[in-house]
């Protein structure tokens, strides 16, 4: 009884000195003790680099997609019922479609702001996937999924993998025949399957292809299931990002126990706030002025024409890069039944060995070097020789296939062969990755020598001295602390090393091959490195050669031209 | 050098100049390049067919052979008629100017009363397809929704769902039928030069063949929603997402990302 009083008359007493904004706080607060929170995220430090907004594009394009794609449900009808078409559009009246396709249609010619909306959600998903590419390509090269992170990047991995499924089953929805040739690759996908293609099929398409049941189960699939997952594990995504605390490029003053940055609130507020309209008005601005799946040209799903120029969206254009390149004899009949391996290879064993070592690769990481440490410090990507190498020529290899997918538009636009791009493809699928990482490598090393050259040498200033001995030298000029803290702060990674095969008394020693195997992937990651300048280094340096006596007398100059 | 270096007040003056230079060369050129020649059908006459005959010992007989009966060079001409020359020399793919992997088109050599010469000639050779009717070719008395059909099971695989052109074997191709005449489109489907299969009367009917010219007619204009992009499907889509999308947030990002430090 006294409580409610008390806080009643410290309700009333606050309300005449707070404004509506800390009065509706105060509300709030003393509902739901909101404020520890609140407290504690606004104060919640982010280190600042342009390249930990990629993340956000992601983020602020999905928002986007959520949002413009409420819009459409409210217009697309998903059923394969026939009707007959009698809109605007001249090229298609009086022909015969589907629910789906002409609700498609009249959302993009009769709906007010439909098209827009449509164009909108297209280009937003063409972004959100290039927006995950590209901040993944961030975190894999400066080394980010390390200890605590490994989780996390699976997850990310899995939104790719969603993000690919949302495209796939979105594009399919409007039932026009682009898309239709998109199904229907993966049905034939599916087919081949070794022994539950046929029974997969079925139960996907409830029956022979195309059948009634796909679009329907695909709507649901599209505005609820992938969604669904989407948001819950980007929300996942997110709070690991506030567990583990945001990663920081190296630097002075920044440590593996710190984080150098700014408060969420309010500077992060601001850009972050800022950086969604900048992101929502980019994607607007390809949606209104930039043409994107037009529909009404390819016409409503029918299983017989393909037309040319047939691609899937670009994230998706890497599977067909991978079917175009394959030769189609390697079909193999054993006895009665037929071995397609010339659709197992290329859209299964091929995407299942480029998306796994992308998947993979920080476990496999963690074992080559057996580092069980936590990393809040990013890598320069050069001073990663092998990963960024091998993260180099895993893209080349996705850039190869991403163009073989796009062999018949290459032969039209540069006048050349079709059937010389695709063997010409088919060689640098193998070979591209492989001079990718040499030549990577090369330049990763040759980077780090460079790094060590500045610090043990200093800047070159282009200036000559002449000695009273006759003896040419140039100055060069000492780097300052920061410069250097950058080039010699990490720690060098060495291949591991293992205890002899035999103790001291002969025996040989249990596990010595599994031992000896995790050596050697030690020694193809880590073998061929260049370490950072060591403190005994750089002293030595300093002591011999001319320019370190020199210095102080330049310095000496220098200050003494400043004061006249 | 010097007073011209103190005359010029702004250091913007020099693409100025570049800009102007450029539209003058760009207006002359526009202005005094030679017009294309229009291929129109005309009446022939035993007269066009003699003219018509000292044309091609000029300028067709190498390849053709004297009596248009061909050589290991190129195909004989006798019944191909009227419609397969008034294409090949009309569009400019005639006379070849090299051997390749097919016949481009190029700027028209001859005169359109030429061309009709030319056809006359090759058609007095044997019966062959005649150059369609204006009211053949109306693309205003065509069905493009019918059109649409036949040219999506009949066309679109090579041409594109539009016809905005396609890849061949070989470095053949399908060309982009946009800037091509009614006339030409009739007599392609007509006579089926190079690569492309014949489609008579028969298996294309004249209402259809106008029907999937009215369907042309419509494309490559101006489009809904904005720049087609070429209208070569989802691989221009996802080029232009890279470079203008995620050019314009990248570069919206180092902006942002610059203003604290």
């Amino acid at each position: 009884m006294t409580t409610t009083s008390t806080t009643t008359s410290r309700r009333t007493a606050t309300r005449g000195s707070q404004g509506p904004a800390a009065a509706s706080a105060d509300w709030l607060d003393q509902r739901t003790g909101i404020a520890v929170a609140v407290k504690g995220l606004a104060r919640k430090i982010f280190p600042d680099h342009w390249s930990f907004m990629l993340g956000e594009v992601a983020l602020y394009s999905f928002i986007t997609l959520l949002i413009s794609g409420v819009f459409l449900t409210m217009f697309f009808v998903p059923s394969t019922n026939e009707v007959t078409y009698n809109g605007p559009w001249t090229a298609l009246q009086g022909t015969r479609m589907s629910e789906a396709y002409a609700s498609t249609l009249r959302l993009s010619f009769e709906v007010r702001g439909g098209l827009l909306m449509r164009q909108i959600h297209h280009w937003a998903a063409l972004i959100f996937m290039a927006a995950i590419v590209t901040h993944m390509m961030r975190i894999f090269f400066t080394g980010a999924f390390r200890k605590p992170r490994e989780i996390n990047w699976v997850i990310g991995f899995t939104l790719l993998v969603l993000g690919m499924a949302a495209g796939f089953s979105g594009y399919s929805l409007p039932d026009d025949v682009l898309s239709g040739n998109g199904l229907r690759i993966a049905q034939g996908i599916t087919l081949a399957v070794p022994i539950i293609g046929t029974y997969a099929s079925y139960a996907l398409f409830g029956g022979e292809f195309p059948g009634t049941a796909l679009i329907p189960r695909l709507f649901t699939v599209h505005v609820l299931l992938i969604p669904g997952l989407l948001l819950a594990l980007v929300g996942l995504h997110l709070a690991f990002v506030f567990l583990h605390k945001h990663t920081q490029f190296p630097g002075s003053g920044r440590t593996n126990t710190n984080v150098v940055g700014y408060p969420l609130f309010p500077v992060y507020v601001a850009k972050a706030g800022g950086f969604f309209f900048v992101v929502f008005g980019v994607i607007a601005l390809l949606g209104a002025t930039m043409q994107i799946n037009p529909v009404w040209n390819y016409g409503s799903y029918d299983p017989s024409p393909v037309s040319a120029g047939a691609q899937p969206d670009w994230y998706m254009l890497f599977l067909e890069g991978a079917l175009r390149l394959m030769p189609g004899q390697t079909e193999v009949v054993l006895g009665s039944f037929t071995v397609p391996l010339n659709i197992i290879v290329p859209a299964m064993i091929l995407p299942g060995i480029l998306l796994g070592a992308l998947a993979l690769y920080p476990f496999v990481e963690a074992y080559a070097s057996g580092d069980h440490r936590e990393h809040h410090l990013l890598d320069r990507p050069r001073n990663a020789t092998f990963r960024t190498s091998f993260g180099v020529s895993l893209l080349t290899a996705f850039f190869v296939l991403v163009l073989a997918g796009s062999n018949d538009l290459i032969a039209t636009q540069f006048h050349l062969s079709i059937n010389d791009i695709t063997w010409t493809f088919r060689v640098l699928l193998f070979v591209a990755p492989a001079i990718a990482f040499l030549v990577t490598k090369r330049i990763c090393l040759g980077l780090q020598r460079r790094d060590r050259e500045l610090v043990l040498h200093g800047h070159e200033t282009g200036r000559i001295v002449r000695f009273a001995s006759g003896e040419y030298i140039e100055v060069h000029a000492p780097l300052d602390e920061d410069e250097r803290w950058l080039r010699v702060q990490q720690e060098p990674v060495r291949p591991l090393q293992i205890a002899p095969a035999e103790d001291s008394r002969g025996v040989r020693r249990k596990g010595y091959a599994a031992d000896r195997r995790r050596q050697r992937l030690s020694q193809l990651f880590y073998e061929d490195r260049v370490e950072p300048v060591t403190p005994r280094e750089l002293a030595a340096a300093h002591e011999h050669g001319a320019h370190p006596v020199l210095e102080p007398a330049e310095e000496a100059a220098q200050i003494s031209a400043g004061v006249h | 050098m010097k007073a011209l270096a103190a005359r010029r007040h702004d250091r913007r003056a020099p693409v100025v100049l570049l800009l102007l230079a450029l539209l003058l060369v760009g207006g002359l050129y526009a202005a005094l390049q030679p017009a294309p020649a229009s291929a129109a059908p005309q009446a022939a006459s035993a007269n066009d067919v003699t003219n018509g005959e000292k044309l091609f010992a000029a300028n067709c007989a190498t390849c053709h052979g004297m009596g248009a009966t061909g050589t290991n060079a190129a195909p004989s001409l006798v019944g191909v008629g009227a419609a397969a020359v008034d294409f090949q020399v009309g569009t400019g793919r005639m006379p070849l100017a090299m051997s390749g992997p097919q016949a481009q088109r190029k700027p028209v050599v001859f005169t359109p009363e030429q061309i009709s010469q030319l056809a006359a000639y090759v058609a007095s050779l044997g019966p062959g397809p005649a150059i369609p009717t204006a009211e053949q070719v109306d693309a205003s008395k065509g069905d493009p929704a019918n059109g649409m059909a036949i040219f999506r099971t009949n066309c679109a695989m090579c041409h594109n769902a539009v016809g905005a052109g396609g890849a061949l074997s070989q470095g053949k191709f399908a060309p982009n039928l946009w800037s091509t005449s009614n006339t030409h489109l009739y007599e392609a489907m007509l006579t089926g030069p190079q690569s492309m299969p014949v489609f008579n009367d028969a298996n294309i009917t004249p209402q259809e063949k106008r029907d999937i010219i009215a369907f042309i007619r419509q494309q490559g204009g101006t489009q809904p929603g904005g720049l087609s992009l070429g209208s070569l499907g989802p691989v221009t889509e996802g080029l232009w997402a890279w470079v203008v999308g995620i050019g314009l947030l990248i570069g919206a990002a180092v902006w942002i990302g610059a203003k604290s430090s």
